[in-house]
């Protein structure tokens, strides 16, 4: 099986996050990590491979792949570069200045064309990015790819040939199955993502990461379907009453309540 | 005048109030045309009557209980081609979001996820980073393709009945994953967390035992959420929790218990239009955000609390 992760170099989710004056996130002024919810996407990625490796391993001896692909500036190869550490085998980093700004449709367009290159079986993505928290990137990918859609997993079994998850939904635990190729977006209680082993680390520094421009990819796009007209700092939260509990906290909370007409 | 879509989003055939909020959306764009996608049109039709739609278009098949996300990514795509709208809205839920994702792809337009407004002309607004900054966006390509957020509008009541048209739609080449089994969901009697006009969350000050803020949440009959702090030590279910990695919920009231307020958490509610705290610590970040704060035990003020509610 070929596998790949799709993962995002994103603001630090502690860091406040800025409008810049050209209408887009300021990444410059913030640490970049690895988007969380991808980790999810590695390590199930690797315990897919795991289940179906003659020595119980990912890598080499395993009979399949766990490639790593992002799109971003060229520093995104940081965070690819701790995915590699938990295990996958190589990346692909998508850099062009073409690229800046993109919006969802564009991200989805460019991954797609890059997996589309790599003729992949199964595509792990997380759930959604810290930073643009739009989660549909997995849905457009299958739209474009004609995979089969199979996100939100809460567990994943794979057998060859097809997969089969299973997750929570407003109608309740729903089971899915495909036959492959299929997209798979997991949720962040689906494993545990494994620390990079010091082994893992040195490792890593020898795996081979890409770097494609959109010319090598022979794609070219738009960088984005919509436009920011202007945004502004929300007036901060003004801090309200706080009274302490001297044993009548809860009824001041039910004047407060019956006053705002809120109960 | 122009004609605005709006997908009826529907649990097992009922229609929550979001879709009426679209409606009251739409209306400000152009005629509303509200799109069902489902088996259970027979069902949804008569629920409509209560919102301001002018014309009803049944996509009927069971492959849009079966097919998930794709069918009606599809089928909407086929009905925007055919109508030509002036824009799509969609609530804002995961699912709402991903059928937008796929009908952005398949009609070449832009998507605005997320929405808490949108004018005559279609500019969206939308709370980001954790609701720190407030931005005004438009579609630049294609047909404006809209998710908002629900509670973010009164509904406005509908008047007179809407036409009724069925659409022939084809499922050729319809996304292959299928749903083969559904367990429904527990009903608690709750409302759903995203959608419920107040929330009372627990988070570590809880220390597991949610009963009072159980106890609390349905005096006023709200939702129940949860920090991630909680959800982690596996206090509550994950799919309550409220923050930047879990829900994003932006209700009348939230009412925050024995949780901190670190950024993670804020993101997902600082949007809310009240925000109560209690928490022991008089130090606790949640106090910041707060339009009412308790400083003291959850323990002791939520029963009070809700015995002081019972008898109002």
């Amino acid at each position: 099986m070929k596998i790949a992760v799709c993962v995002k170099q994103v603001p630090d989710s502690w860091a406040e996050k800025k409008m810049g004056s050209d209408g887009r996130l300021d990444r410059a002024n913030v640490d970049a990590v690895l988007n969380d919810l991808d980790e999810y996407a590695v390590e199930e990625a690797l315990k897919i491979v795991e289940a179906h490796s003659p020595t119980g391993e990912a890598g080499e001896g395993s009979g399949h792949t766990i490639t790593v692909i992002s799109m971003g500036p060229e520093r995104a190869s940081e965070a690819v570069r701790k995915a590699l550490s938990m295990g996958a085998d190589d990346a692909i980093v998508i850099s062009d200045d073409a690229l800046g700004g993109s919006d969802a449709l564009a991200t989805s367009l460019i991954l797609a064309a890059e997996i589309k290159n790599g003729g992949y079986d199964i595509v792990v993505c997380g759930t959604e990015s810290t930073d643009a928290r739009m989660s549909v990137v997995p849905a457009m990918l299958a739209e474009r790819l004609g995979y089969a859609q199979l996100t939100f997993a809460g567990s994943v079994k794979v057998d060859g040939t097809s997969i089969t998850i299973s997750r929570q939904t407003e109608f309740g635990v729903e089971e899915m199955s495909a036959p492959l190729p299929a997209i798979v977006s997991v949720v962040e209680k689906i494993n545990e993502p494994r620390y990079p082993s010091f082994k893992g680390i040195m490792a890593a520094k020898k795996k081979t990461i890409t770097t494609k421009s959109l010319a090598d990819l022979g794609v070219s796009s738009q960088s984005s379907w919509s436009t920011v007209k202007d945004s502004a700092l929300r007036p901060p939260r003004g801090a309200g009453v706080k009274v302490a509990d001297e044993g009548d906290g809860g009824n001041k909370l039910v004047a407060f309540l019956q006053e705002r007409r809120l109960a | 005048m122009s004609s605005v879509l709006i997908l009826v989003d529907h649990v097992g055939g009922v229609v929550p109030k979001a879709v009426g909020e679209l409606a009251t959306f739409g209306k400000r764009i152009g005629d509303v045309t509200a799109v069902i996608c489902s088996s259970k049109s027979a069902e949804i039709v008569p629920q409509l009557s209560a919102f301001a739609i002018s014309k009803i278009i049944i996509c009927d098949g069971i492959e849009f209980e079966k097919h998930s996300v794709g069918a009606t990514a599809q089928a909407l795509a086929a009905v925007v081609a055919k109508e030509s709208p002036a824009a799509v809205l969609i609530t804002s839920t995961a699912r709402g979001k991903e059928i937008a994702g796929r009908l952005a792809v398949r009609c070449d337009s832009g998507l605005i996820t997320d929405a808490i407004d949108i004018d005559s002309a279609c500019v969206a607004t939308q709370s980001v980073f954790g609701g720190s900054t407030t931005v005004h966006s438009t579609i630049s390509h294609g047909t404006p393709i809209v998710t908002l957020r629900s509670n973010s509008i009164e509904v406005e009541a509908g008047s007179g009945s809407p036409s009724v048209e069925n659409f022939a739609v084809s499922f050729d080449g319809v996304d292959k994953a299928i749903v083969t089994s559904v367990q429904p969901a527990v009903k608690g009697g709750r409302p759903e967390l995203t959608e419920a006009s107040i929330v009372v969350s627990g988070g570590r000050g809880t220390d597991g035992n949610f009963a009072p803020v159980e106890a609390f949440a349905d005096v006023l009959g709200a939702a129940v959420g949860a920090s991630r702090a909680a959800t982690d030590a596996g206090w509550y279910p994950h799919s309550h929790q409220v923050g930047q990695t879990g829900k994003t919920v932006s209700p009348q009231l939230y009412v925050a218990c024995g949780i901190s307020g670190a950024i993670q958490h804020r993101a997902g509610m600082q949007t809310s239009k009240t925000i109560v705290a209690i928490n022991k610590d008089p130090e606790a970040p949640i106090f910041e955000v707060a339009d009412f704060g308790v400083v003291g035990d959850l323990f002791a003020v939520l029963p009070q609390a809700s015995e002081g509610l019972k008898k109002a």
